[in-house]
């Protein structure tokens, strides 16, 4: 079963596919940017629906969340990009990409918001009760300046996370660090560079950003939920 | 360092230093007990009293000093005719004869009273199942608690907890007891179940107790020798007559009158 | 909607997937429970070596892991990167990477135990391995189940992963239909039956998961824990 394969690192050549797959990072990263904004606007629109008087509003999306975060981010990807072109919505694999991981990390952050909204304490919405305060003030004013501090070491949290899961964009051809790796390995037949420096520069980006996440969570002092 | 000549100290410390951080807690401590004697230490809080017994019990490793149980090393072992830093075996070896009682009980929540009582044994001491559960279901018997046996700490109040705990010691039949503060954790109505458990043990006779407590009433009645303690140092020592009713230290007689006026 | 050939295809991957992340879980727990522990020793060398372990682990996404086990690998060791080869490569990196965050779920729920007990367990004179069995696991545990229940439910939803690595899983099976369908014409199922069908059997699987995990929760947290003061 082991073969004597004799096998050498090519310096020349891990340099030569470095450019490359430092370009695929790029694109990993643009796609996390993208996809955690998206994630974090539509994760407030979720934790707002979920909190809905109705029914007919808040069941539907509990549903939504409770389905999303138990199914695989690779399967959503592959629904946006083949399922909804039969729908009529041809989306660039790029745009399928960030479409997924914003709606896939909506579902995380919106449960992340929901923890912070309710942890504002009774006493400030009773004091906008009586200061006579609108819907729109008590919100944008009061609650939602005081929950969303909290919830930022999580969306780091979910930011790391994220960048961790841009890669899959490889399955649906929108670019990213592991189709440019896998790319070359598969055109010199060489895996052991492009996969290694893919390895290495992944770790050089996830490492830092998970310290920078837990210095934050030290200074916005974050409870797990 | 050398064997005494002569009746054998139970319990000897020899020149104990201690610091957390820059906080020198036992400063060249020398302090020997004798066979089933009983000391009872007092002092205010921060002057390192509690941690003579947990240095006794190897929770808190000393700096340097020795400390000698029934004549064996406890943090050394003889090796070539070397003094030299004990192994874990070693160590396990000599604190079979020492056993403590805590101030927050520290039961095992997830274990029956019973339970508590023959785990030790069964696991340490090697006895079958039935042998440590007489044993355990005796001591509980000893303590008033015999009809609590299957019944987990949660549920019992602090005295029977403490009574609890203070079986589960007895149960590895040590040489040496030690107790911290084991009623200052305790609702004041509870104080005086516990208090007879102890003076009980120490009636008996053969165990070696050290106590650390403010209970100066139990000090009078069942202590043997009475000790002082501040600033890491012993301070004042002597029988309960002289250290409680005539103390020679200003210290001394501040903190009696301080903890006395309750 | 789906014919019963295609469901059975599906099912099939199911199978797969279940088979891959049994053997993940099992290696992700061992991994865990080593390296947990061994985060909290006395040692220092032990001490970093897990650190190192953990941050590697989770730093390194569950898919660069996978690849370069199913395909780096292979070149280091000299072997031939067969399927059989792949699939254990692939347990292999989902379990390190599980465990990875599997071993802070241990460290805090074994720091979550009072030192009292662990002090209470020393003066019986317990061994190490008699004080972490009886004593400090058992109260651990039901701290950690809660989070490692989450975590063994992204580890199912990782299993998906390894369809990119060539094995036949239930994400890859979908896959195969969707490609199969364009060749079979109209009458052919559609990729929202494909998909939506391969979806619900993943959330399915996560629910009962989820249960099992309630139910130890349960079972393990027991009396004492309810009554606990």
């Amino acid at each position: 079963m082991f073969a004597q394969v004799a096998f050498s690192w090519d310096w020349d050549y891990a340099l030569d596919t470095l450019p490359k797959i430092a370009r695929g990072l790029w694109q990993t990263v643009v796609a996390t940017i993208v996809g955690i904004s998206i994630g974090m606007v539509l994760g407030l629109v979720l934790a707002l629906l979920r909190r809905s008087r109705h029914r007919i509003i808040r069941w539907p999306t509990i549903a939504l969340i409770e389905f999303v975060r138990s199914t695989p981010l690779l399967v959503q990807l592959f629904f946006i990009f083949y399922v909804l072109p039969n729908f009529g919505v041809v989306l660039s694999p790029f745009v399928a990409l960030v479409l997924g991981l914003g709606i896939h990390y909506g579902t995380y952050t919106s449960e992340s918001y929901r923890a912070g909204i309710e942890n504002v304490e009774v006493g400030q919405w009773e004091a906008a009760t009586a200061l006579n305060l609108s819907a729109a003030t008590t919100w944008s004013r009061i609650v939602l300046p005081q929950a969303i501090p909290t919830v930022i070491p999580a969306l780091g949290n979910y930011l790391v996370a994220m960048f961790k899961d841009a890669p899959l964009g490889f399955a649906i051809a929108a670019g990213g660090i592991l189709l440019e790796a896998q790319a070359e390995a598969s055109r010199s037949f060489r895996p052991m560079e492009p996969y290694t420096i893919m390895g290495v520069l992944f770790l050089a980006v996830s490492i830092p950003a998970a310290f920078f996440v837990r210095y934050l969570e030290r200074r916005y002092g974050y409870e797990r939920v | 360092m050398s064997e005494s000549d002569g009746p054998r100290d139970m319990v000897r410390l020899e020149k104990i230093n201690l610091s957390f951080g820059e906080n020198h807690v036992l400063k060249d401590l020398d302090l020997t007990v004798a066979p089933s004697e009983k000391v009872v230490i007092i002092g205010p809080s921060g002057s390192g009293k509690t941690t003579i017994l947990r240095v006794i019990m190897t929770l808190n490793r000393p700096d340097s000093g020795c400390v000698i149980i029934d004549g064996r090393h406890l943090y050394h072992e003889e090796r070539d005719g070397q003094l030299v830093p004990a192994r874990e075996k070693h160590v396990r070896e000599v604190r079979t004869d020492i056993s403590m009682v805590f101030q927050h009980f520290n039961l095992f929540p997830h274990l029956t009273a019973l339970q508590n009582l023959t785990l030790a044994p069964m696991k340490v001491l090697g006895l079958t199942r039935e042998e440590a559960e007489e044993r355990g279901m005796e001591l509980l018997k000893r303590v008033g608690l015999a009809d609590k046996a299957s019944q987990f700490p949660g549920q019992l109040s602090g005295g029977q907890k403490q009574r609890v705990a203070i079986a589960r010691a007895l149960a590895m039949r040590p040489k040496v007891m030690l107790f911290d503060e084991p009623t200052s954790a305790l609702d004041p109505e509870l104080v005086g179940e516990v208090l007879a458990v102890i003076k009980d043990i120490a009636l008996e006779g053969k165990t070696t107790m050290m106590l650390v407590t403010h209970e100066m009433g139990f000090a009078r009645e069942a202590a043997d020798r009475v000790l002082m303690f501040d600033s890491g140092r012993i301070i004042e020592e002597g029988t309960p007559e002289q250290v409680l009713k005539d103390p020679v230290h200003d210290r001394t007689r501040a903190f009696l009158r301080a903890v006395l006026s309750h | 909607m789906l014919s019963a050939n295609q469901i059975q295809a599906l099912l099939e991957g199911v199978s797969l997937t279940l088979r891959v992340f049994a053997l993940a879980a099992v290696l992700g727990t061992v991994l865990a429970l080593l390296f947990g522990i061994a985060s909290l020793s006395d040692n220092r060398v032990l001490r970093w070596v897990s650190r190192i372990y953990v941050e590697v682990a989770r730093g390194a996404s569950a898919v660069v892991l996978l690849f370069y086990a199913a395909f780096a690998v292979p070149i280091l060791l000299g072997v031939r990167s067969g399927r059989s080869f792949v699939f254990w490569a692939a347990v292999v990196a989902l379990g390190v990477n599980m465990g990875g965050y599997g071993a802070e779920v241990v460290r805090t729920g074994i720091q979550s135990v009072p030192r009292g007990q662990t002090e209470a367990a020393i003066s019986l004179n317990l061994r190490f391995i008699d004080r972490l069995r009886h004593v400090t696991l058992p109260q651990a545990l039901v701290v950690m189940l809660p989070p490692y229940g989450n975590l063994s439910i992204e580890v199912l939803k990782a299993t998906a992963l390894v369809s990119l690595v060539g094995l036949a899983d239930l994400t890859a099976e979908a896959q195969n239909l969707r490609v199969q369908r364009a060749v079979s014409g109209p009458r052919a199922a559609t990729s929202l039956a494909i998909f939506g069908t391969a979806l619900v059997f993943y959330f399915v699987m996560a629910q009962l998961l989820a249960l099992l995990f309630r139910w130890l929760e349960q079972r393990l947290a027991g009396d004492w824990y309810r009554g606990r003061s």
